[in-house]
């Protein structure tokens, strides 16, 4: 409040004073964590609220159908395109062949990636090598440099998959460099005075700590690897989720478009939450100590 | 034999916007087998300086260290350190925290769950082997860490402030588990804190460091810990007219220098 005579300050405050003052918790809670609180409901609230407005604009006829669909038509595209495929592909082959690319790529990157984050955060010299070469094309947008890899490397598999590999890679490496400064020189010091080679401290030590970083590096990569899906399959793509939403938008089949929408961000929300699982797997310690 | 700091200096270069620090001058003190040598001293006085020479992290600017007659080049299984915090390993449950040491030096994994149990035994931690290490209390953490730095069976034990983070009830008590542990394993130990009763109390040896730059200024023999392992009650040994008078020279000691200083 900005009144500061003595008058004013005798009044009842006001409404905002009110919400703005921070009240003592329930027990259970911790005095004044930011953001506390359960959201499930308010979730699935949010959720019912979308669903409900997008119903009500179609059924009562406020948007064409052409740009807004109703819900129900979606869920009938989906079964025709279940049942009998699109453009002559089976539906879940679609989904095969986009979810091997993007799975591919992201194996590369973890597979490149981890090792070669993990020796920059080790060694001045990977990191004086690589640093310059990864910052330079992280920020650019995947779909700039996707003509030069259709020059080099043709409109095959190559260029889908590098494409994807490129947006999925620097967060992983950036995710694996800066998880090796989360050990402890405590604990580093301590297997040193135990005898531990170089070599035994990057293993026992340092890599383990490691672990949650390289864990949410990952869930952000594969969500780097999802977005770019849709630009790798724009190049000469038959076949993949990507193309089915591209191709559909040409022939104005908006329900496709929407049903291969909520396709890709369902197997990208699927892989999250097995993420997730996993870190509860094999990092219970994260945070904890 | 045992452990001889021969004249060590060491100076800290400048960083930036900080000038160079004599983090320690001329130290020279030995730490005799099966002596507990204390260091006491306001922080900043480079009691972990001195800690991290002897454990091997660090090497002097002059000066050297002698350990058994062979001079201290690096970090080795001889010398076990033991921290405040953070040295446990989270991803390893209690018992192959203490395993850690004897795992690090390739020896197999029955082998040194039985080495790694009988340490757990003599620290009271039976039964809390496949505990995780995040769920213990402070005090029991500390003891998972002197329980692994004893199983390589160091020569010295490296102990920088290690009861500093738990409370006073618990402290008292890990303080006496220390003692008996010195006393039955024979090592000797270096063994850093600032409480002074604390270091009355555990050392043989008290050096008494004054900070800018760092150094010994006075040592004291001292018998309380004996007094304690011959039996007597530890608050009684601490409320003894004798180790008053001692506390109250050394916190003498400790305000003349924190006002010189000043
Ligand atoms: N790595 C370092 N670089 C520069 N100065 C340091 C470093 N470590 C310690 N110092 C300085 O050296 C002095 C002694 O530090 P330290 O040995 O940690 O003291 P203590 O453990 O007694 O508190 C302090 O002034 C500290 O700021
Ligand atoms: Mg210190």
């Amino acid at each position: 409040m900005t009144e500061r005579s003595p008058a004013s300050r005798r009044k009842a405050p006001g409404v905002l004073a009110r919400i703005a003052r921070a009240r003592p918790t329930k027990p259970g809670e911790i005095y004044g964590v930011p953001g506390q609180g359960n959201t499930l409901w308010l979730s699935v609230l949010s959720i019912a609220v979308l669903l409900f407005v997008w119903w009500l604009v179609t059924a009562m006829g406020w948007v064409k159908p052409l740009f807004v669909p109703a819900p129900m038509d979606i869920v009938t595209k989906f079964i025709s395109v279940w049942q009998t495929g699109f453009t002559g592909t089976p539906f879940l082959e679609h989904v095969a062949i986009s979810t091997s690319r993007v799975f591919g790529a992201f194996l590369l990157a973890c597979v490149i990636g981890l090792p070669l984050g993990l020796a920059m955060g080790m060694s001045p010299v990977m990191r004086g090598l690589f640093d310059p070469p990864i910052e330079f094309y992280r920020p650019i947008p995947p779909l700039a440099y996707l003509p030069l890899m259709i020059i080099w490397f043709g409109i095959g598999e190559t260029s889908k998959i590098l494409l994807i590999f490129l947006s999925v890679f620097a967060p992983i490496v950036l995710g694996a460099r800066s998880g090796v400064k989360s050990a402890a020189i405590e604990q580093i010091h301590a297997a040193y005075s135990f005898g531990a080679t170089r070599w035994q401290v990057m293993r026992f030590v340092i890599l383990p700590s490691a672990m949650p970083e390289i864990l949410t590096a990952m869930r952000i990569g594969i969500g780097f690897g999802w977005t770019t899906l849709v630009a790798a399959e724009m190049v000469a793509a038959t076949k993949g989720l990507g193309y089915m939403v591209l191709s559909a938008s040409q022939f104005l089949q908006t329900p496709v478009v929407i049903m291969g929408i909520i396709v890709i961000a369902f197997i990208a929300f699927a892989f999250d939450l097995l993420i997730r699982f996993v870190e509860r797997r094999v990092v219970p310690w994260k945070g904890r100590m | 034999m045992g452990l001889s700091i021969e004249d060590v200096s060491v100076v800290y270069p400048a960083a930036d916007r900080r000038p160079p620090v004599d983090a320690l001058s001329r130290i020279n003190l030995t730490i005799d087998d099966e002596e507990f040598v204390v260091a006491l001293g306001a922080s900043g006085c480079g009691k972990s300086t001195l800690l991290n020479l002897i454990a091997g992290f660090l090497s002097p600017t002059s000066g050297r260290l002698v350990l058994d007659g062979q001079a201290v080049t690096g970090p080795g299984a001889d010398r076990a350190v033991v921290f405040q915090k953070h040295a446990l390993l989270p991803w390893l449950n209690v018992l192959d925290n203490v395993a850690f040491g004897l795992q690090v030096q390739g020896i197999g994994k029955s082998e040194r769950h039985k080495i790694a149990n009988q340490y757990l035994g003599m620290l009271g931690l039976d039964g809390f082997q496949g505990a995780p290490v995040y769920t213990l209390s402070g005090g029991m953490q500390q003891r998972v860490g002197i329980a692994r730095a004893l199983t390589c069976d160091p020569r010295l034990l490296l102990m920088d402030e290690p009861l500093g983070a738990l409370d006073a009830l618990t402290r008292e008590k890990a303080q006496e588990l220390i003692l008996n542990i010195w006393n039955d394993t024979h090592k000797s130990v270096f063994f850093i804190t600032h409480s002074v009763e604390e270091a009355l109390f555990m050392g043989t040896k008290l050096v008494v460091m004054s900070p800018r730059p760092g150094r010994v200024t006075h040592v004291f023999d001292l018998p309380f810990s004996r007094q304690f392992l011959d039996g007597a009650p530890a608050r009684r040994v601490k409320a003894s007219r004798e180790f008053i008078e001692i506390r109250e020279e050394v916190l003498e000691i400790i305000f003349a220098d924190e006002e010189a200083a000043a």
